[in-house]
């Protein structure tokens, strides 16, 4: 049961094979098994779990077939939840209990899903490893074949990737700012997609870069996060950058193939130090999409070695001006102090975790007087070159074949000497925020140690279902079917 | 153009961040390092290149200036770390 993609489990719920009590109940007790090795929950939600799923066999006996009614869940805990502590991963948010409901959260219990609990992440989702979490670190499901020493899950929702590739839940949501969906997929050898900038409402998520933060999914198919997106995608009159433009039926679009699809080879992309073992992976996407009857045209995205200095001071920024609502008065965490200024600087700096004060002063310095136009408007102009480099290649491609990272997953504690050299992670990833297009890893193959590698596919504003027919004909060549060391269910 | 231990308390005090004078040479050492790697930048020609601030390529939508929601005290009370009746609670500001 805990092995089906969200198609099948919804089929067999749909056919009565099993409940939705049945099903919710092996999940919750799968994460009472392996949680407290891998982390991956910071608040698991029994109660409501089970109350959801009772609901959801009701409405199963009364013949309504919602698209997700019964199939459990994790939601990053950066997604405000009705009643449910809701941390971003850090102490500055500790004792904080939403009264509302994020939009895609809500969309999703809409559609009859069952939440599991709340997913462990990155603090305020700035990190690339999961190790910035004042929850602790997420353990990677997967390990270096015979070295049991624990593997990072990729951040900076590594708790939502860990936890589906576990089989702890059968999808999970995930916000992406500069790779944070596809970064985790890959480590963990799951699915995940960023969609375009505006596709999800942003209302009711925790904050990190407004222009660059955008909700997506993870499951084990590209169908099933396809499934997952139809239901957390939509306008929302709460959000403005939401776009009003309808929704297509992304699972169709997996079936549609690539035969007459030009697919874009971005020859920067290919960095000097690529691991061998990535580069063949990609050299194999690219042989299996021309197998499968797509035209594989070279592009150039002649910006893209300064996509990541440019996120660098785009999204510290808007971070330094979204977190500075957090200052003990209004809800949170408060540190007292002598006076008003004492009491913001005490509990902004007991709240705050080292990655995120770094990058508030990072973010504050690039604003401040005499050097906004050295750093934030030469980063804004970068940002439309880049975006300029996409709308060029998209004139003669239908979609880009590139790596999602530069690596498999490292070991914890790795990377952590100093703080660009964690940066350098999202290296693939960044370019896509910067120019808001759809971005979807699909575990494509392991690695000579046995760890799983992603492929990412590019696509155009709002066209994810060119973005889903690539990925779903990669996951059919690919035949990814490796399991991780920890995992519940056959 | 390298931060000096001034400058780093000073935009610790921008951002209401208490900064211990012990933490002072670690942080400029570390927002020195990702500064350096930023000047990376100005390696490009950006000359009469329009900045682009958003994610959305696309028009926002308007939507009517009206009243939609209200009437919550208690809810948006509810995670005051302190309030005082119907009002958030802050150390006293004027004498």
């Amino acid at each position: 049961m805990l092995d089906l993609s969200i198609a099948a489990a919804r089929a067999a719920l749909r056919a009565r094979e099993f409940s939705a009590a049945e099903l919710t109940q092996a999940h919750l007790a799968a994460i009472a098994a392996l949680n407290p090795r891998l982390n991956a929950y910071i608040t698991v939600t029994p109660e409501h779990a089970q109350a959801q799923a009772k609901a959801a066999d009701a409405a199963l006996a009364r013949g309504e077939h919602g698209a997700l009614t019964g199939i459990p869940i994790a939601i990053k805990d950066l997604f405000c939840t009705a009643g449910v502590r809701t941390t971003a991963a850090s102490r500055i948010l500790d004792p904080f209990v939403p009264p509302y409901e994020s939009t895609v959260s809500a969309n999703l219990r809409r559609d009859g899903a069952v939440m599991l609990g709340k997913a462990n992440l990155d603090e305020f989702a700035m990190g690339s490893s999961n190790m910035t979490s004042a929850y602790g670190p997420v353990a990677n499901p997967w390990s270096r074949r015979g070295d049991n020493r624990p593997l990072v899950p990729g951040g900076s929702s590594g708790g939502s990737a860990a936890a589906v590739a576990a089989r702890i839940a059968m999808g999970a949501t995930g916000t992406d700012t500069g790779g944070s969906i596809r970064q985790p997929a890959s480590f963990c050898g799951v699915a995940g997609i960023k969609p375009t900038y505006g596709r999800c409402s942003r209302w009711g998520i925790v904050a990190f870069a407004s222009s660059l933060d955008q909700a997506g999914p993870f499951a084990r198919t590209v169908e099933d996060c396809a499934i997952l997106l139809g239901s957390m995608a939509g306008h929302d009159a709460k959000d403005s950058t939401s776009a009003d433009v309808p929704v297509p039926d992304f699972a169709a679009a997996c079936a549609r193939g690539v035969a007459g699809l030009r697919i874009g080879v971005p020859q920067e992309y290919r960095s000097d130090g690529m691991a061998p073992e990535i580069e063949a992976l990609w050299q194999q996407g690219i042989a299996w999409l021309r197998d499968a009857g797509a035209e594989i045209v070279d592009v150039s995205l002649p910006h893209t070695k300064y996509a990541l200095a440019t996120y660098y001071i785009v999204a510290p920024a808007e971070a330094s001006s979204n977190l500075a609502r957090y200052d003990g008065v209004r809800f949170g965490l408060r540190t007292d102090g002598e006076d008003l200024v004492a009491l913001y600087e005490n509990t902004r700096a007991a709240g705050f975790g080292a990655e995120v004060r770094r990058r508030i002063m990072i973010g504050t310095y690039v604003l401040s007087a005499g050097y906004y136009d050295a750093y934030y408007l030469r980063a804004q102009k970068l940002r439309a070159l880049i975006l300029r480099d996409f709308t060029e290649a998209f004139r003669t491609c239908d979609a880009l074949l590139t790596p999602t990272a530069p690596s498999a997953a490292f070991g914890q504690g790795e990377k952590m000497d100093d703080p660009v050299t964690m940066y350098l992670n999202d290296v693939f990833t960044v370019p896509a925020n910067l120019a808001g297009i759809p971005g979807l890893s699909v575990p494509a193959g392991l690695d000579g140690q046995g760890l799983p590698l992603g492929l990412q596919i590019l696509g155009r504003p709002f066209d994810e279902e060119t973005v889903f027919a690539v990925g779903a004909t990669l996951e059919r060549a690919a035949g990814f079917d490796a399991r991780p060391a920890v995992c519940a269910g056959a | 153009m390298s931060l000096d231990p001034a400058t780093v308390r000073r935009i610790a005090r921008l951002a209401r961040i208490r900064v211990t004078e012990e933490e002072v040479p670690r942080l400029q050492a570390e927002l020195n390092g990702i500064l350096g790697w930023i000047e990376q930048l100005n390696a490009v020609d950006v000359e009469g290149v329009a900045p682009l601030t958003g994610g959305a390529q696309m028009a926002l939508k308007m939507r009517e200036d009206a009243v939609t929601d209200g009437g919550i005290r208690e809810a948006i009370l509810a995670n005051a770390p302190d309030r005082a009746g119907d009002y958030f609670a802050v150390p006293k500001v004027v004498e």
